[in-house]
Formats: structure tokens, sequence, C-alpha cells
């Protein structure tokens, strides 16, 4: 289907010298523009698919498609697709905001290089006054990430992986350690983004309220799918929240 | 183009951040001081007179090689913290390929080394270290050869490393008993056969060599402290450089996606 954007067939992932498969023959879709919540235990494979899908790391088995390119065949098409929010901030601490952009645009091949931001195009500075103004900063940009809040840090990263216009942004526990002001005002800004952009979210997260307005839940214990569909679906089995459900469905998995 | 703009913007943030990281910079200079400032310092004056040869010069082109060499292997296994930590995530996930990546490190991490080696030059004209400047214009194109060959030797260590905590733990034990195996401090001309294979496994030797073939060129002191014609040690250093950036590359490539 054209309007899937990504396709997972019967996934398997062992890694070297383990037992067990770490992702045990998944297979999913998710449409375009769609808010895909992937959840699960921790050590459940979460991390690992993320992984398989964003091309850095190489599944056992099975098909991935992303974007309508093979992610074995064709990573460099899938690559420039997608945009990567990673579980620990992938900032560079030494270097301003303004350069960890910059560098981002130059291997993305969106502009060629220059030494300083006075020697980069207009269009690159208009896009960078575009930033400030969404972060709510000023001359800040031009100062290390140092100096910046965790909150900062995490908004900053999702502007960055947006520079190029991706089809499909991942995040892996976006939220993770931010207070919840933060994380309300990352949340403000990623449906924002959703909604004017119409990219295309697969996150993984351990706060369940963030997954409630999500299109499609996939809930994933010891590497296999144990629910998949919309919240309302999920919660059909006597729960009020998308959190109660999510504890039975894991208890029941244990017991079985 | 564009993969040779991401190998310059690769470079250029190595760069970038080694300036502005003012222990670092503090950290590499601290060896070549205590290197050619004291050991140096201290035999020239107490058996200075009856080698021969001035000390203080053999020893400071010996740290130069070896200061360029270590300096950008050490950068290159720097990738290995990266890919733990912050950037370099971000550079694996984006569309430039892994050989841009290295080629950039290895850009990075030589002009790094090469800004150090300013810094022994210019210490060593400090304290007074006799040197030819003529002959000493010649290491700037031949340093450039020597950080090629460290950064082709960090590029192999690094692939046969899976972690930070490995790195830390087996690099000094690569590259530490080379500065004694590589004449950095000595002559290795004349050597019991044990110390003889083993000095002449060890790379740096190579880069030492190099280095003082080309400054003691046509100079007195030249047989008693050169092993091999400069000619060769270009060949061998060549021939080892290809090798160990294509083996290292390959298995960096295999090693980081098959886990």
């Amino acid at each position: 289907m054209i309007n899937d954007v990504i396709v997972v067939n019967n996934l398997v992932k062992k890694y070297k010298k383990a037992k067990e498969n770490a992702v045990d023959n998944v297979s999913f879709r998710v449409r375009k523009g769609e808010f895909f919540a992937f959840l699960g235990p921790n050590g459940a494979g979460k991390t690992t698919t993320i992984s398989i899908l964003t091309t850095i790391l190489a599944k056992t088995s099975g098909e991935v498609k992303i974007a309508g390119y093979d992610i074995e065949k064709q990573q460099k098409e899938v690559r420039k697709n997608i945009g990567v929010i990673f579980q620990k901030p992938s900032l560079d601490e030494n270097l301003t905001a303004e350069e960890n952009i910059r560098l981002h645009a130059i291997l993305y091949g969106l502009y060629p290089f220059a030494p300083t931001y006075s020697q980069m195009p207009a269009t690159y500075k208009r896009k960078v006054a575009q930033l400030t103004e969404l972060l709510d900063i000023g001359k800040e940009i031009f100062n290390p990430i140092k100096t910046y809040s965790g909150g900062m840090k995490r908004k900053l990263e999702i502007i960055r992986s947006l520079m190029h216009s991706p089809k499909v942004l991942f995040l892996d526990e976006p939220t993770s350690g931010l207070d919840p002001v933060s994380r309300k005002n990352l949340w403000e800004y990623l449906s924002g983004v959703r909604k004017s952009r119409k990219t295309t979210i697969f996150l993984t997260t351990h706060y369940l309220e963030e997954a409630e307005d999500a299109d499609e839940v996939c809930i994933i214990n010891h590497g296999k799918i144990v629910a998949i569909g919309a919240p309302g679906k999920i919660k059909n089995n006597g729960t009020r929240s998308l959190e109660e459900a999510y504890i039975k469905i894991i208890e029941e998995d244990v017991r079985a | 183009m564009y993969e040779l703009n991401a190998i310059i913007s690769i470079a250029y943030r190595d760069v970038l951040k080694f300036l502005r990281d003012r222990s670092r910079i503090v950290a590499t200079f601290i060896f070549p001081f205590i290197f050619i400032g004291v050991l140096g310092g201290s035999l020239q004056s107490n058996l200075g007179g009856e080698v021969g040869f001035n000390f203080l010069t053999f020893m400071f082109t010996g740290v130069l090689a070896q200061t360029l060499f270590q300096s950008a292997a050490a950068g290159i296994i720097s990738l290995i913290e990266d890919r733990e930590n912050d950037f370099s995530q971000e550079m694996f996930v984006s569309p430039v390929s892994r050989y841009t990546i290295i080629i950039g490190k290895i850009l990075g991490e030589s002009v790094v080394a090469y800004l150090q080696a300013v810094g022994v030059v210019v210490f060593a004209l400090l304290i007074g270290v006799p040197m030819v400047f003529s002959q000493l214009v010649w290491l700037i194109p031949i340093g450039i050869i020597i950080c090629l060959f460290g950064g082709a030797f960090g590029v192999l260590v690094m692939s046969q490393l899976s972690s930070q905590r490995a790195a830390n733990q087996i690099f000094p034990f690569l590259i530490f008993p080379q500065f004694f195996l590589a004449g950095v401090f000595t002559p290795m001309k004349h050597l019991p056969i044990y110390l003889f294979i083993l000095s002449r496994i060890s790379p740096m030797t190579y880069a030492v060599d190099l280095a003082r073939g080309i400054y003691y060129l046509g100079k007195p002191e030249f047989n008693r402290l050169v092993i091999y014609n400069p000619v060769l040690d270009l060949i061998i250093i060549t021939i080892f450089t290809i090798l160990m950036i294509t083996v290292g590359t390959f298995f960096f490539v295999r090693n980081e996606r098959n886990r």
C-alpha cells in the first residue's frame, strides 16, 4: 500500500550470544501521517526494533520498508526520509546550538560546508531565525549546548531532526528524565508539528498518557506483539485508561 | 561533492572541539614537555658529552613523530566514545556513508595532531633545543604522512574494540610499549634479536624513523641514528596505512551493525 509509510513483516532480531530472540516475528504497518505508539516493558524489544527501523542495527530476518525503501538495500534513501530522537541526547555538548544544527544540515546535504554562521546562505539564516523564535530564545542559539536545560535540549533535537523534512519521526522515550512542565511543553510542540507538517510519528514511551492520543497503539512483550489497535480498542477490556489496559495486558501475558 | 562537504564538516567539528577543550589542550602538551624537557634535558646534561650526538635534538625529533602518530590514533578511537554518547549516533543515522565518517575523522584528528606538534616545536624552541630550521621545514609534509599513518593505526584498533571501557584499558598497552620499541628515547640501530623483532613490528618505529631520516639527512649523525633509508620507511608506511585502513574500516562497518 502506498499509504503505508512503515511496513514491517516477520521481523526477527537475535543478538549474538543471546539465547532468545530480542524481536520475535513482529509484523505491523504504519499509515502516512499516523501517530503510532510502540509500548512495552523494559527489555521488551522496543529500542531494538527502533534501531533496526532506523538502519543502525542489522536485522536477523524479515522485511522492513520505510517510505517505500528497503532498510537493507536502500539504506541511504531510508536515512534521508527519517528523523531520529534517541533515548540518550545526541547533541554535541562542546558546540553551540547553531553549530549542531549547521552540522546536521550539512550532513543531510541541505547546504554546502561553511566554517562560520555568517558564511552560510541566507535561506539557512532565515531557518535558524525561525528556530530561535520557536524555541523562544534569541542570541542563546550561539551559546554552547552545555548551558541548555534538559527540556530545551530535547526540543532542539526535535527541531534539528525536522530540518531535512523527514517523512517519519522516530522518538525513543523522548520525555524520559524531563519534568512535567517540560514534558507538557514538548508535547504541545510535537502535536503542532504533526498537524502542520503531517509527519508520521513513531513513539516509544513509558508514560502511557502520552499514547492516549495515538492513532494506533502496539504493545510488545518479550519481543512479541501482544496487542495492537486504536487506544479505544485496546481499552475495550473493561479498563478506563490506557495505563490500566496496558498493565492488564502485560500481566496476563506473564501468566500465560 | 556532498560526501566531501560531510567529510570537511566532520573534520571541522573535531578541530573545534579540540580548540574549545582547554584541559585537553593542556594535557596533550604535558607528555612532550616531560619527554623533551625533563628526560631529554637531564640525559643531555649528564650523558650528552659521551654519546657524540645531541640528545635533545634526537629526543625532539622522536617526540614530534610520536605526538603526531599517537594523537591521530587516539583521536580516531574517540569515535567509540562518540558512538556511545553524544553526536555520533546522529552521524550514524545520517545519509553519509561510514567511509565518509572515517575519512572525516582521520582528517580532523590529523589537523588536531598537527596543532599539537606545532606546540611541541614552539616549546622545543623556547627551551633551546638545537635544531636546523631548514631541516625542520621538511618535516611539514612528512608530518601529514605520519598523521595519516597514526590515523590508520587508530582505525584498525578501533575496529577491534567494542566499548569505550575496552578502549581505555587496551589502548595504553598498545601505544606505550611503542614509545620504547620505536626508539623515541633511544637509538634502535643495534638490538638483540627479540627486541629487533618487537621493534620492527611496531608501526610507530617507521613514523619515528621517517621523521629522523628526513631531519638528519646529509648529516654525520645519520648513520648512527637512522635505521632505514627514508624511501624505504615511506614504502613500509604506505603499505601499512592502506592495509590498516582497509581492514579496519571493513571490520568497523561490519561490527557496528551486526551485534
